[in-house]
């Protein structure tokens, strides 16, 4: 859609409170011109499906540091399939041990980003790969 | 203060706090930003500033107390043993996320995360098994606990009066500071109000039943985790811990009844200087705040007596092995600030719950210092330094006005209700991150001396997959075991004391020691009180 900003809606499954990493990613994502939508703690999967229909965001963020990234990504692939969200832009970012990133791109994750990336590098990654994922 | 007007050829230098350093510092700067004429007494003297007791370290070295704790309450004595043994001298208990949060590790909302970041709990018969065989009057015990505080806490005094202890005598802390919660780390699980009343209630319980006990440990150190500098991590634990004695004290306690027993937890990364500084400039404000503002007679009520450790925030990924270099220099800033319990974050804490032998070299690390450095030979060496007494005057003078500020502004809770300290924080932070893409910020192996083919030798701690299924069997069999009409009994009547505003512990104290769990606690709280919604921010 021509001149439309793109939206991404970031979230925070499970009971993980470390939000600062999600803070500073939405802080920094709207600086560099994305709508950005932040769903506040502790969302059900299903919730967070939910709610980036309702915005009609072309990419999902989950921010976790807890190191519960494999069974929530797990439960999470499921309540996109069932909200008819299996293509959109998907990314994980948090403590994310490197041998857990096959894992989660066989789950469908687009981009894993473990704490300590540059803002600039996950907005790079989002504009360069918007166009493979319909929306 | 004189901008680097000495030498404009240098660079200038700023603090995080905003204080800029001038090259060279002499006895006239301790005298231009002097407060009052007590200002470097005696240590053991008010208000403080050189350390609460006249021997400090001569006389006991600070507590060596590594948070520990994962997977069941099994696994985590046999952490607490391994600690013990090597000479660690208190326990800091890690609770998993459920038990955090107050549900059962059974409940739907707390698959995957049972025994992953602290212990699971869900009864008495958890701390039972997680405390056997260590004596509670020769290890002090430190539970890092918030939003399921309450209960918690009313299981360690329900397990300590099982086992013949006297309460009024007991020591030990929890963390119990829900305020921090909603600003940082997020535990919470009830609205402002009553959460801040609950904390209440545990001050009002141990101030009446066990005076020994420390019911409340304010954290700087979240807030500071979160982004705050060190001036605001300063401020807005004062303020915090003003609420809990302003709320105390609407209940009919006097400050003297209870303040002794507050304590503290601060962070420690960033500048060595700014950090020793904010220390003894931090004990010498909450002093003054509670005998000037409060009126408090005994001297130890304006006691500040805290944890200081090594903060996550200041290490990184990046090059592991360099935590262990940082967390030494952290270890050394909080025994030459005047600490009375010391905790280290591990090398390999940005990947993974600390190894054996990451927890270990944690420990030795604050043992080198009290063994082989000399470091406790003498109070408070730093006193009457130029650079670090005027620092302590300036670090005084900008948590007060930041304190104001925000009382000005109409008082902490309001600030915290409404995420004005949530938004304000998370701005600074997004500004660290932006200063350190830019350079003017550095930090090793992150924007300088970085290596480019990395090589990441961490070793992980395992999570046992098996932990959470043998958690929930054995909740399973203490619900099959305990007298289920009792259970109900306990509840009902705790459901009736919330609802009529009575103090909640000692209702607490009877449900679980018929075993009521966690998770059917809190529900009936939540009934009662609710659950606490986030301010939209963002």
């Amino acid at each position: 859609m021509e001149g439309r900003r793109t939206r991404v809606l970031l979230a925070k499954p499970g009971l993980d409170g470390h939000d600062r990493g999600i803070k500073v990613l939405a802080l920094g994502l709207r600086d560099a011109g994305f709508d950005v939508i932040y769903t506040g703690l502790r969302q059900s999967v299903d919730t967070i499906a939910q709610t980036a229909l309702e915005e009609d965001v072309q990419v999902v963020g989950l921010s976790i540091l807890s190191g519960s990234h494999l069974p929530i990504c797990k439960k999470m692939r499921q309540a996109m399939d069932r909200a008819g969200l299996g293509d959109r832009m998907w990314l994980v970012g948090g403590n994310i041990p490197d041998r857990d990133r096959p894992i989660l791109m066989e789950l469908g994750v687009s981009q894993v980003f473990p704490t300590g990336t540059p803002i600039d590098q996950v907005a790079e990654y989002i504009q360069h790969h918007l166009e493979e994922h319909t929306s | 203060m004189s901008k680097g007007k000495d030498r404009p050829d240098l660079p200038q230098v700023r603090l995080e706090s905003g204080i800029e350093v001038k090259p060279v510092y002499t006895a006239d700067d301790i005298a231009a930003t002097a407060i009052a004429a007590d200002d470097i007494a005696p240590p053991g003297e008010y208000p403080f500033t050189r350390g609460i007791h006249p021997l400090m370290y001569r006389r006991r070295p600070f507590t060596m107390r590594q948070y520990a704790g994962f997977g069941t309450p099994e696994e985590t004595r046999r952490r607490f043993a391994y600690l013990m043994e090597r000479g660690q001298t208190g326990l800091n208990v890690a609770f998993d996320l459920p038990t955090q949060v107050g549900l059962d590790s059974d409940d739907p909302q707390a698959e995957g995360e049972v025994g992953r970041v602290g212990m699971a709990v869900d009864t008495l018969a958890d701390m039972e098994t997680a405390f056997e065989g260590i004596d509670l009057n020769e290890i002090t015990v430190s539970l890092t606990i918030n939003g399921s505080a309450p209960i918690i806490m009313a299981m360690y005094f329900a397990l300590a009066e099982k086992r013949g202890y006297d309460l009024s005598s007991l020591r030990g802390t929890a963390q119990n500071d829900i305020l921090k919660e909603f600003v940082s780390r997020n535990t919470w699980i009830f609205p402002v109000e009553p959460s801040v009343k609950m904390v209440g209630d545990t001050i009002e319980y141990c101030a009446r039943h066990l005076p020994r006990y420390s019911p409340v440990s304010v954290c700087g150190y979240h807030i500071r985790e979160a982004g705050a500098d060190p001036v605001q991590e300063m401020a807005y634990a004062f303020l915090i811990a003003r609420a809990y004695i302003d709320h105390s004290l609407e209940r009919g306690l006097s400050v003297d009844d209870f303040a002794s027993r507050l304590s503290f937890n601060f962070d420690i990364h960033g500048n060595f200087f700014e950090q020793i500084a904010k220390f003894r400039a931090g004990r010498r404000l909450w002093a003054r705040i509670v005998k000037e503002d409060y009126g408090a007679r005994n001297p130890r009520s304006g006691w500040l007596r805290m944890i200081a450790g090594g903060g996550g925030g200041g290490l990184t990924i990046e090059q592991p092995e360099n935590n262990i270099a940082r967390s030494a220099y952290y270890a050394l800033i909080s025994t030459l600030s005047g600490t009375q319990t010391m905790a280290l974050c591990t090398y390999d804490e940005a990947y993974t719950i600390p190894t054996e032998k990451a927890a270990r070299i944690a420990l030795r690390t604050m043992q080198l210092l009290t063994t082989e450095m000399g470091i406790t030979d003498t109070v408070d060496p730093l006193a009457g330094s130029y650079y670090v007494e005027t620092l302590t005057n300036q670090m005084e003078s900008l948590i007060r006005q930041e304190m104001d500020r925000v009382e000005s502004a109409g008082g902490i809770v309001k600030a915290i209700s409404q995420g004005e300290i949530q938004a304000r924080v998370a701005r600074q932070a997004y500004a660290w991150e932006k200063g350190l893409r830019d350079g003017s910020i550095r930090k090793v192996g992150v924007n300088c001396f970085v290596e480019e083919e990395e090589e990441r030798q961490v070793e992980f701690h395992p999570y046992d997959e098996g932990a959470a299924a043998r958690q929930v069997r054995s909740l399973k069999r203490v619900r099959s075991q305990r007298d289920a009409s009792r259970v109900a009994g306990a509840l009902a009547a705790l459901e009736t004391a919330a609802r009529q505003g009575q103090n909640l512990v000692e209702p607490c104290i009877r449900a679980v020691s018929v075993y009521a769990s966690v998770g059917e606690i809190t529900t009936v709280l939540k009934r009662v009180f609710g659950t606490y919604r986030e301010p939209r921010i963002f």
